[in-house]
């Protein structure tokens, strides 16, 4: 499952990050790395981009950028 | 003596601009989202006339990819500061670290200063300082910027180890985060590079050259043969731990950090999965339904205190129009004293000292009434930046990126987009600037063609003063103008992402979102007086020339006769106002005046008011007020609508000219310049043009060429909007 398909609430745990380049870096450099917990705290009014909390801190990213990190429940 | 450089590094939002403040004193914004400090920013440290403080753009990493990462890595590396203080988020410190592993292995003096420790405190947390100390080779101390606590002494102690580090005769000790074999390459590679990097940071080198980190390999100068021996190593590893370089180096720091955290951290346990007071204003702020709503409101709540008719702003403004810097005079409250207006003081002054009329009505009428009106509406510019200056640092505004991203997304751009625009509320010029950040040059190219589209501080002026003559019962008129700037923001780069130029794959968006925290009154006061002064000397070092050559060419013709007041048709400025207005006939303010007042605007948006009083201060009778009302009576059948075309013209045209300058020299070449301009003339021009013809037509005014002119042309602005995209551009 990648993180933009957990539920609003749920919490998971990061597998796999799919991007590359720049994108990648900047996820891995937030925080996202295999292994660190993360949960979806609410998604933006208009659909579009979701909040997630990561080692203590929100993070907001765009659902196709959420689709690019594989997760595990 | 040589001046000893201490570098101020830190994440976004971890307080780093309130201690750049508290250990300089100068002034700073104290944004509260990303992408805000693009410049470096340097001071001096109180009491220490010989120690500079160099503030850096707030970064996550030091990464190669992003603009603000490489001009903070540029300055570390190259511009050898003596120590570094590093500025961690006590209430987030986990990810902050991140940044400190990369800073400690620099090998420069470092000073950790966790801030915030007010709050962790309240939280009932605690942090063992010695542990991380040990751990990442740094002193590491305990302080609270907001609450100007430990700041100075960070910083002196900072001083002291760089004098230490001067004396010393080995470079100090950096840090080992990673893992046996991880380890074993980097030891490889730093042998392979000694001598071509200082030695105290030949660590830092070798880990990037690990990364396989371009730039460095490129400053390095290190050539295909020297590189494939080293890869040799690098391959050994990723084989190893089944994962490419970057994100073994990416990880493992953030294991070092957990193993840290587990031994250094307690978090008080009734914390745990309780909603935190930020987490509870954003269940109404980013709420699904509520949000869009709270924002409009928010914005309205700004207008309403800046123009409503017995708001807040207006009756400041009225008093100081009137009263303070005008003919009227005011009574000191609670006594009896009347105080003369400043306009009267300088008339009578000029009287006592014998000065003719002329002179006197250039000084007065001229000069001074041009300045006066610009002065006179500080107090609405007064509140609008207040109100900015509030969310900002409260750490709204990174909410609003949030909510408006998937708009922006539409036309290709971001949420981060939006900051330019807000930045824009302020003042055009700062937000074409703001722009730099964007690294894609296409997305950066929209957003400085839209940005200025936002009402600017100096087109605030001009709303001010037709809010207060024309729309005084209808105070929404002002907010209207901020939606409508929005809406063109929208449409604009739905259009124009659509066209050739434009097309292509959306820029990413990974941002975060900061606690909200109850800004200071003095970081509110310095954030808004940054942005007032910049108005008020706007005033008497552009407005003011520009309303002396006015007066000028209002009172004399061509053959440089000196006019009397009835006789102002026959100046300079009505002859070459009249050869243009023709030009704004369709927009129903077709007439010398307006042409003059509108021209006069690309000087300095404000400067249309100036024009308009100089005209009405000309026109005889006994108030200016009363004069701009009849003249726009006289350039149309109706007046209402001739002003709101006229407001929306000078609004949504291209910026003044220094705004245009800067937009030229950031699209870096003139032909994206011109287009800019023309495509801003073109949106300003069309929509005064349509409001004004159809605002007739629906008012019984009948239908004429003009009309027709405007639905076609309105028609095809719709048609480029709706239209299909084509085929996206790679």
């Amino acid at each position: 499952m990648t993180l933009n398909e957990l539920e609003i609430g749920k919490t998971a745990k990061v597998a796999r990050l799919l991007g590359e380049g720049p994108v990648k870096r900047r996820m891995m450099d937030m925080g996202l790395t295999k292994g660190t917990e993360v949960m979806v705290r609410k998604v933006a009014p208009l659909g579009d981009p979701i909040e997630i909390t990561v080692r203590g801190y929100e993070l907001s990213l765009r659902k196709d950028e959420a689709a690019k990190i594989e997760v595990s429940v | 003596m040589a001046k000893i450089k201490i570098a101020l590094a830190g994440n976004p939002n971890s307080g780093k601009t309130t201690l750049f403040n508290d250990l300089t004193g100068s002034n700073q914004y104290v944004g509260n989202w990303p992408g805000v400090t693009v410049e470096k920013k340097d001071g001096i440290l109180k009491g220490a006339k010989d120690v500079v403080i160099q503030d850096l753009p707030g970064i996550y990493s030091l990464s190669p990819y992003s603009l603000e990462e490489k001009v903070s890595r540029k300055f570390l590396v190259e511009e050898n500061p003596d120590a570094v203080i590093n500025i961690v988020d006590g209430t987030n410190i986990e990810r902050n670290l991140y940044l400190s592993t990369q800073l400690a292995e620099l090998g420069l003096p470092m000073v950790m200063a966790v801030n915030m420790m007010d709050i962790v405190k309240r939280n009932g947390d605690t942090i063992d300082f010695a542990k991380i100390a040990k751990a990442l080779r740094c002193e590491v101390v305990g302080i609270s910027a907001l609450k100007g606590d430990g700041g100075l002494e960070a910083a002196n102690k900072a001083v002291e180890l760089a004098e230490a580090a001067a004396k010393a005769k080995k470079p100090g000790e950096v840090p080992h985060v990673f893992s046996g074999s991880v380890e074993h390459a980097i030891a490889h590679i730093e042998e392979s590079i000694q001598g071509k990097v200082p030695a105290r940071s030949i660590r830092w080198y070798a880990i990037k050259i690990f990364e396989r980190d371009r730039d460095v390999i490129k400053d390095l100068g290190i050539g295909v043969g020297e590189m494939k021996h080293m890869e040799q190593h690098i391959r050994d590893c990723e084989k190893e731990l089944e994962d490419d370089a970057e994100s073994i180096i990416t990880n493992q720091r953030y294991e070092f950090i957990k193993n840290l955290m587990d031994k250094a951290l307690t978090k008080s346990e009734k914390r745990r999965n309780r909603l935190t007071i930020s987490d509870r204003i954003d269940k109404v702020v980013t709420h699904r339904l509520l949000a869009l709503p709270v924002f409009i409101l928010t914005l309205c709540a700004m207008w309403w205190l800046a123009v409503a008719e017995n708001g807040p702003g207006t009756l400041l403004t009225d008093w100081a129009n009137d009263g303070l810097l005008g003919e009227d005079g005011w009574t000191i409250p609670f006594t009896q004293t009347v105080v003369p207006g400043v306009q009267s003081l300088i008339a009578a002054g000029l009287g006592k000292i014998g000065v003719g009329e002329t002179v006197t009505s250039l000084v007065v009428d001229g000069a001074w009434g041009g300045v006066a009106t610009v002065l006179g509406f500080v107090p609405v510019i007064f509140v609008v930046f207040i109100f900015l200056s509030f969310l900002e640092d409260c750490g709204y505004m990174a909410r609003v990126a949030f909510i408006m991203d998937r708009l922006f997304r539409k036309f290709g751009l971001s949420g981060k987009s939006f900051i330019p625009m807000i930045v824009g509320k302020g003042c055009g010029v700062p937000a074409v600037m703001a722009a730099r950040t964007i690294e894609n040059k296409r997305d950066q190219r929209m957003t400085i063609i839209l940005a200025t589209f936002i009402p600017c501080g100096a087109k605030t002026v001009i709303i001010a003063m037709f809010a207060s003559l024309f729309f005084r019962d209808m105070w929404y008129v002002a907010a209207l103008m901020d939606v409508i700037g929005i809406a063109i923001i929208v449409l604009g780069g739905i259009a124009l992402k659509k066209t050739r130029a434009f097309a292509g794959e959306p820029a990413p968006f990974v941002m975060e979102l900061p606690a909200y925290h109850m800004p200071t009154a003095t970081g509110i006061w310095r954030h808004t007086w940054n942005r007032l002064k910049g108005y008020i000397l706007k005033a008497g070092l552009i407005i003011f020339p520009a309303c002396v050559f006015l007066w000028f060419v209002m009172h004399f013709d061509f053959s440089l006769n000196l006019l009397g007041d009835e006789q102002i048709s026959e100046s300079i400025l009505a002859a070459v106002g009249g050869w243009i207005a023709w030009l704004l006939k369709p927009l129903g303010f077709g007439t010398w005046q307006g042409a003059a007042a509108s021209v006069s605007a690309e000087i300095a948006k404000e400067q249309a008011t100036a024009t308009l009083s100089l005209v009405a201060a000309n026109m005889g009778g006994d108030s200016a007020d009363a004069n701009i009302v009849n003249l726009f009576a006289s350039m149309s059948a109706f007046p209402k609508l001739a002003a709101l075309s006229f407001m929306l013209f000078n609004l949504f045209v291209p910026p003044c000219m220094v705004a245009i300058a800067v937009t030229f020299r950031e699209m870096g070449s003139k032909a994206w310049g011109w287009f800019a301009v023309g495509f801003q003339l073109f949106v300003g021009y069309v929509l005064a043009m349509s409001v004004y013809q159809i605002g007739v037509l629906v008012a019984g005014g009948g239908f004429g060429v003009w009309t027709a002119v405007a639905v076609l042309v309105d028609l095809w602005c719709v048609w480029m909007v709706v239209r299909p995209a084509k085929g996206v551009r790679a």
